[in-house]
């Protein structure tokens, strides 16, 4: 129940930002080669999807990109319940030596990404791995940074960041709503 | 709590179709972990479970052996001979000693029907039913709706037939009672010998005639005909069993569609089928074993973990 809605971001907002990180992502790579770019389940995927598309007609490459969930890796699955549900994860390609690059919406406590380290290591050994999230929302619980941020906003206690995609939530915004 | 499976797989007779819907579903992305370099998750890590099997079993227990590996947890093998079930000791006494060395589930194959249910409701730990005497053995149902929904991209609406000994065979009531829920249409054949007399209760389409059954079914499941049954009277022999119900390419041959192939193993080949048919392009014999895993991981994972206690303590923490 969101009493209060600010928009931090509307969807043109969202795109300029995709296409900044975009941008970020090919320099801090010094390049698109050996790039591989992985979205975390859910939004991540698609908020990947966008970045790659973006690098794809800049640079007129093809950048392979997966999906990962890492609801199997949580730290925290003997305590929830009901089971979490479990969402696809599709890494086609072999990571050895490559660069990856995380892509997630919310950054948070960082719990996700340790997850996600963990998830990747069982696919292989990449060179490096950096971590672009379109919000940090501050509150880290683990010794956890982003190489790429979209935005950082400052979200007191009582707040939740929503990040929606169309392909998802029929629009594009960022939201933080009060919660009850 | 355990989730909304509850504390046990006994059966799918009384699961909803929601809860057969969210172990199919969740087993979908458990597939994708068996075809990993290192296929194993973190998930059940520090889980004990402890697999206790009073009947012989190959395929089932590599299965769950297998999915448990696989999502980390650590497992015990008990078999019936040489444990001291053999000296007398009772399910019960058995299972409770288990539990006082602080097993998180136990997977129970036995050949009494009920036996699953008698000890669910005897210990805490969860329990998975692995095929009780004639009554169920639901990841079998599981892992076969699963291989029909890969194929035709539902349940609902399709047409299964069950051939052979329903009487006997706990894989034919995890079958029945899991297909109709999801809206499929079932049918049986086989001998009337082999089909239990209450079979009209079941509300299924019985088939005398093996070719009547080929005419109306998208898929047949083939079970297994238990060769103690000829010496139990029910039919006059394995040759005779072939000729009548046997599956056949030439019997196949004759349908109006090509009809998908399962047996929920191991086969007995030119008995209920015919090895032409085993390895045909319409088999999907070995796409069940590869389920199996995928389903019992689902099962596994969804009956797992979720301590109260453990919540409270790790309040504060979680997020993104």
């Amino acid at each position: 129940m969101p009493d209060r809605q600010h928009i931090v971001l509307d969807a043109r907002a969202m795109d300029r930002t995709l296409r900044r990180m975009a941008d970020e992502i090919v320099e801090l790579n010094e390049g698109t080669d050996d790039l591989i770019i992985v979205g975390i389940q859910r939004r991540g995927v698609q908020l990947a999807a966008r970045i790659v598309s973006s690098i794809n007609d800049r640079e007129n490459v093809e950048v392979p990109s997966g999906a990962l969930d890492i609801t199997l890796y949580r730290d925290d699955l003997q305590t929830v319940g009901p089971r979490p549900v479990v969402g696809p994860t599709d890494l086609p390609w072999a990571i050895d030596g490559k660069h990856v690059v995380i892509v997630d919406d919310v950054l948070y406590t960082g719990r996700t990404i340790r997850a996600a380290l963990d998830e990747l290591a069982d696919f292989g050994r990449p060179r490096r791995i950096a971590l672009a999230v379109l919000i940090d929302r501050g509150g880290r619980e683990l010794p956890i940074q982003p190489d790429v941020i979209g935005k950082t906003v400052d979200v007191g206690p009582g707040q939740r960041v929503d990040v929606l995609v169309k392909e998802l939530d029929d629009r594009d915004a960022v939201i933080i709503a009060e919660t009850e | 709590m355990s989730g909304a499976l509850g504390k046990d797989l006994l059966g799918l007779e009384h699961l909803s179709s929601d809860q057969i819907r969210l172990i199919l579903d969740t087993a979908e992305p458990f597939k994708e972990i068996s075809e990993r370099a290192i296929k194993k998750v973190p998930t059940l890590r520090g889980s004990t479970i402890v697999n206790l099997f009073f009947e012989a079993s190959t395929r089932t227990r590599v299965s769950f052996e297998f999915a448990q590996k696989r999502l980390s947890a650590d497992t015990v093998n008990v078999a019936a001979a040489g444990s001291s079930v053999s000296k007398g000791e009772t399910l019960v006494d058995t299972a409770r000693n288990l539990e006082a060395m602080r097993i998180d589930m136990v997977v129970i194959r036995h050949g009494a029907s009920g036996a699953a249910q008698f000890l669910a409701e005897r210990i805490e730990s969860n329990v998975i039913n692995a095929g009780d005497g004639t009554h169920e053995h639901p990841t079998q149902g599981l892992l076969d709706m699963l291989t029909l929904r890969d194929h035709f991209k539902r349940l609902d609406g399709l047409k299964v037939c069950i051939c052979g000994d329903v009487l006997h065979s706990r894989v034919a009531r995890s079958n029945i009672w899991g297909l109709l829920k999801m809206g499929a249409t079932v049918g049986v054949c086989g001998p009337r010998s082999l089909l239990p007399n209450a079979i009209d209760q079941f509300g299924v389409t019985v088939f005398e005639h093996i070719e009547d059954a080929i005419q109306w079914a998208d898929a047949l499941n083939i079970l297994r005909l238990q060769l103690e049954r000829m010496q139990g009277g029910y039919i006059p022999s394995l040759r005779e069993y072939n000729r009548v119900f046997g599956v056949s390419s030439e019997r196949l041959a004759r349908a109006p569609k090509d009809l998908l192939i399962l047996h929920p193993g191991p086969m007995n080949r030119g008995v209920e089928i015919d090895s032409d048919v085993a390895d045909g392009p319409h088999s999907v014999i070995l796409n069940q074993v590869t389920n199996g895993v995928a389903v019992r991981m689902a099962v596994l994972y969804l009956l797992s973990g979720g301590k109260p206690e453990l919540a409270e303590a790790a309040k504060g923490g979680g997020g993104r």
